[in-house]
């Protein structure tokens, strides 16, 4: 066997082997996919709740409470940056730490000082990589993420947000993260989860309408002081299901390009493959027939 | 009688939902027990079992941890973190 052809042959069970890893990890993408849209969407009633609780709140009594009133000047911002653990799926982490970046320049370009929260390995990696700081950072299970998590970063950027900004603490809080829209469309999404802006579900009461008089109990104050963290872990556990559902539909997008390539490359590789051998046999041939020919004429002679 | 809409969600799931003829619960400043129009309420709930008597007179108990109750238009909302029936 030619040189040539063994090369063309040893490149084509490469991109074979590739492909069934690629292949492999695109089936289980799926397969979690359908797991992870269904936890978003059993989260859902919980979140739908917590928010009509909190706009009930907002709308029918009148506390200034230290959560959803803006302060007079913002020194400092606080950014979540929610990304995955692994790779292997396209500009998924990219897109968040991009959106990320140009949410901070804006933020600085306001003169407010960032400080950053990570979830996810990529992120950590990122900014170790560049030897920048961040407050704290979570990692581990972005794909399956777990309730505990999003309590505990509650817990962490709530109580940063109660500590006065002269003693390091911060004055608002952004979360960037993946939005699930569609198996194949995912986009980054940058909301500013305090001081507080009930956009969903919020029910504007009507210019002449009687409001309900809404009894709290023990007073508006403590319901508000209790509801507010579990609004925010509630919202931030729906980025990190967003973020775990949009993870999964990246990466059976990107190992799907990737399975469709080693096509692609086996294919041509194939052909590449079968005209060296072509040509071989037909080197052969004329070979033999020039040696039988020059034997015949030297017969001759 | 107008009987109320009774929904108990946890984290992750929704835990129970029907109709109820009453349901009764624990909040931080006592037991309370909501009935058919009643007024709209939001209570902190303390940690503690939360009991739903269907019409016909069976009960549904669950427990619910760090939660809140919220009471509008006959609609009863508990809302816990942890919560699950017993």
């Amino acid at each position: 066997m030619g040189a040539q052809l063994r090369v063309y042959r040893q490149r084509i069970r490469s991109a074979q082997t590739t492909k069934k890893v690629t292949r492999a990890m695109e089936l289980i993408s799926a397969s979690r996919i359908q797991k992870a849209q269904a936890r978003m969407a059993a989260s859902g009633p919980y979140s739908r709740a917590v928010t009509r609780a909190v706009s009930a709140v907002a709308t029918f009594s009148n506390v200034d409470h230290v959560l959803t009133t803006e302060p007079e000047s913002i020194d400092r911002a606080a950014i979540v940056l929610f990304t995955s653990d692994r790779g292997l799926n396209g500009a998924f982490s990219s897109n968040v730490l991009k959106a990320g970046e140009e949410l901070a320049t804006l933020l600085r370009s306001q003169g407010k000082e960032v400080v950053y929260y990570l979830v996810g390995r990529k992120a950590a990696a990122y900014f170790t990589f560049r030897q920048r700081g961040s407050e704290q950072s979570w990692t581990g299970n972005t794909d399956q993420p777990e309730f505990a998590t999003a309590k505990e970063i509650g817990d962490a950027v709530v109580s940063k947000f109660l500590t006065d900004s002269a003693e390091g603490g911060v004055d608002e809080i952004h979360v960037v993260y993946n939005r699930f829209i569609s198996m194949v469309t995912q986009t980054p999404e940058v909301v500013r989860l305090l001081p507080l802006e009930v956009v969903e579900g919020i029910e504007q009461p009507e210019e002449n309408a009687i409001l309900p008089l809404y009894e709290f109990e023990p007073d508006p104050e403590n319901v508000l002081d209790a509801l507010l963290p579990v609004y925010i872990e509630s919202r931030l556990f729906n980025a990190m299901l967003q973020s775990a559902a949009s993870e999964h539909a990246a990466r059976q997008k990107a190992m799907k390009a990737a399975s469709d390539n080693a096509d692609t490359l086996i294919r041509d590789y194939t052909r590449l493959a079968n005209n060296a051998r072509q040509s071989e046999i037909t080197q052969q041939i004329s070979e033999i027939v020039g040696g039988a020919d020059a034997l015949s004429s030297a017969k001759k002679h | 009688m107008a009987a109320l809409t009774v929904n108990v969600v946890s984290a992750d799931q929704q835990v129970w939902s029907g109709e109820a003829a009453q349901v009764t619960a624990r909040t931080v400043e006592g037991e309370i027990g909501i009935l058919p129009g009643h007024e709209p309420l939001l209570a902190v709930l303390a940690s503690g079992q939360v009991r739903v008597r269907q019409a016909g007179g069976a009960v549904v108990e669950a427990t619910a941890e760090d939660g809140f109750l919220s009471v509008e238009n006959d609609t009863v909302t508990i809302v816990a973190r942890n919560a699950a029936l017993v």
